[in-house]
């Protein structure tokens, strides 16, 4: 499976400044979101994890968009991602 | 859990906005808990905000309005709506971008490409008024000064004036600024927790200001930080979004979170305390000092000088660093209103941010 996240409003700073990542799981047809996110925080964040991740989901003030659509029409952390889905993470939590 | 998740979520693929009942829904408002489609989310939120001027009678036809201006989110979205509705409902307001230089490297230079593109976008006049310019201090100038403690307290009293002084450059006579419905729920709780009484009883007001000053007022009063995002995010307006690199962050980073834990289990919360501020009934005893004008620059000031000449006087001599903390002490043993004021200067200053 392959599929695209974003990450924007400042949290790509966490992130070494790259906005988008292109990730490909051989081995899998669909991964649980909570799981994804671990699996950002282990290979992609540069620092400060608990900026993105706390208590197991994302951390509150963060927006997520699955293909374009707010996380909590999908059950939030609940979701299981699929080939070709875009993941977009926006902080509300930077600057005004 | 997969096989439910995977239920909910068919079933969740297939439902309809709860407005039009046509289109797909890509947002679920923290208001009211409803699934709504892109077009139906825009004109809510237009709406919506177009309400709180028209019900709380923000503009009179032929102002002169400066929006505060910073290149972040919640100002650029202020500079996109304001000239929207003002087009839609013919307010007859004439519009300008007012943005403060508070002179940090890094931060604030970048965050004004993105106003002076706002500029060119909406096409209304802007003003840059710079620290450096009003008080021949810059912030990292200031900071080299003083160090990371007080920052905050030069920078927020500075940019309180400086908006209003540069509202009147531009011959404003009212001025808006992007403060949310979460910044404000914000401010209530650190007020409540600081126990400071009377700006508890101001920080929910929608226009404030009114005595010598400018008035100020939010048209963001009742709008979520969420839906803001979103809408800069759908209609692709282009913000800027780094922290200030001389930010503090401890108290207000902790009411902030636990806000954001609180709005996780029950969105409405900030509403809600909004809701709480506005009708708390407040002793009499906490009447606000009479305002006067400082006797150096002119400024409304419950003291001979105003806390901007104050603080330069004090910057000026080199006794910055000194002076404040002494300052803080003698007026802890001495007079608890100015202890509230200096106070009340700290704990504005995130949410001056957003000028
Ligand atoms: S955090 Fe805000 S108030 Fe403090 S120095 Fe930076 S811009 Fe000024
Ligand atoms: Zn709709
Ligand atoms: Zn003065």
């Amino acid at each position: 499976m392959k599929i695209k996240v974003e990450l924007s409003g400042g949290l790509e700073l966490l992130f070494n400044k790259i906005k988008t990542h292109e990730i490909t799981f051989d081995d899998k047809k669909s991964i649980p979101l909570k799981d994804l996110i671990i699996w950002m925080k282990d290979n992609l964040l540069t620092e400060r994890e608990n900026l993105f991740i706390v208590d197991g989901t994302v951390r509150p003030g963060i927006l997520v968009l699955i293909n374009e659509a707010d996380w909590e029409l999908y059950g939030g952390i609940g979701y299981d991602v699929e080939d070709g889905d875009n993941i977009i993470f926006i902080s509300t939590l930077h600057g005004g | 859990m997969s096989t439910a998740t995977t239920t909910t979520t068919e079933q969740q693929k297939k439902k309809l906005c709860e407005i039009c009942k046509v289109s797909r829904p890509i947002l679920k408002r923290p208001k009211t808990g409803e699934s709504i489609c892109k077009e139906c989310f825009y004109t809510v939120f237009e709406d919506e905000i177009h309400h709180t001027i028209v019900d709380n009678q923000l503009f009179k036809r032929g102002d002169k309005v400066a929006i505060g201006a910073s290149g972040g989110k919640d100002s650029t979205v202020l500079a996109e709506i304001m000239t929207k509705l003002n087009k839609k409902y013919d307010y007859g307001l004439d519009l300008f971008l007012l943005s403060i230089d508070e002179g940090i490297t890094g931060y604030r230079d970048d965050s004004l490409e993105t106003v002076k593109r706002n500029q060119e976008q909406y096409q209304i006049p802007l003003k840059i008024l710079s620290y450096k310019e009003l008080y021949n201090w810059t912030m990292d100038e200031i900071v080299k000064e003083i160090g990371l403690k007080n920052n905050c307290t030069f920078c927020g009293v500075f940019r309180r004036q400086a908006l209003d002084r540069g509202a009147i450059i531009l011959g404003a006579n009212k001025i808006v600024t992007g403060h949310n419905a979460d910044d404000i729920a914000e401010t209530v709780l650190i007020n409540l927790l600081r126990g400071d009484i009377p700006r508890l009883q101001r920080c929910v007001n929608i226009v404030t200001g009114s005595e010598g000053a400018l008035p100020r007022s939010k048209p963001f009063k009742y709008t979520y930080q969420k839906e803001i995002v979103m809408y800069a995010y759908f209609k692709k307006l282009d913000y800027f979004s780094t922290e200030c690199i001389y930010a503090p962050n401890a108290y207000r980073g902790h009411v902030r979170d636990f806000l954001k834990d609180l709005e996780a289990i029950r969105p409405s919360i900030i509403i809600d305390i909004i809701h709480s501020g506005e009708n708390f009934h407040f002793n009499e005893e906490f009447k606000m000092p009479v305002q006067g004008t400082c006797i150096q620059c002119g400024y409304i000031s419950s003291n001979q000088l105003c806390m901007a000449c104050e603080l330069l006087k004090n910057l000026n001599s080199g006794l910055a660093k000194v002076k404040l903390s002494l300052h803080n002490k003698k007026l802890k043993s001495t007079n608890p209103q100015h202890q509230l004021d200096e106070n009340n200067n700290q704990n504005n200053n995130n949410l001056e941010i957003k000028i």
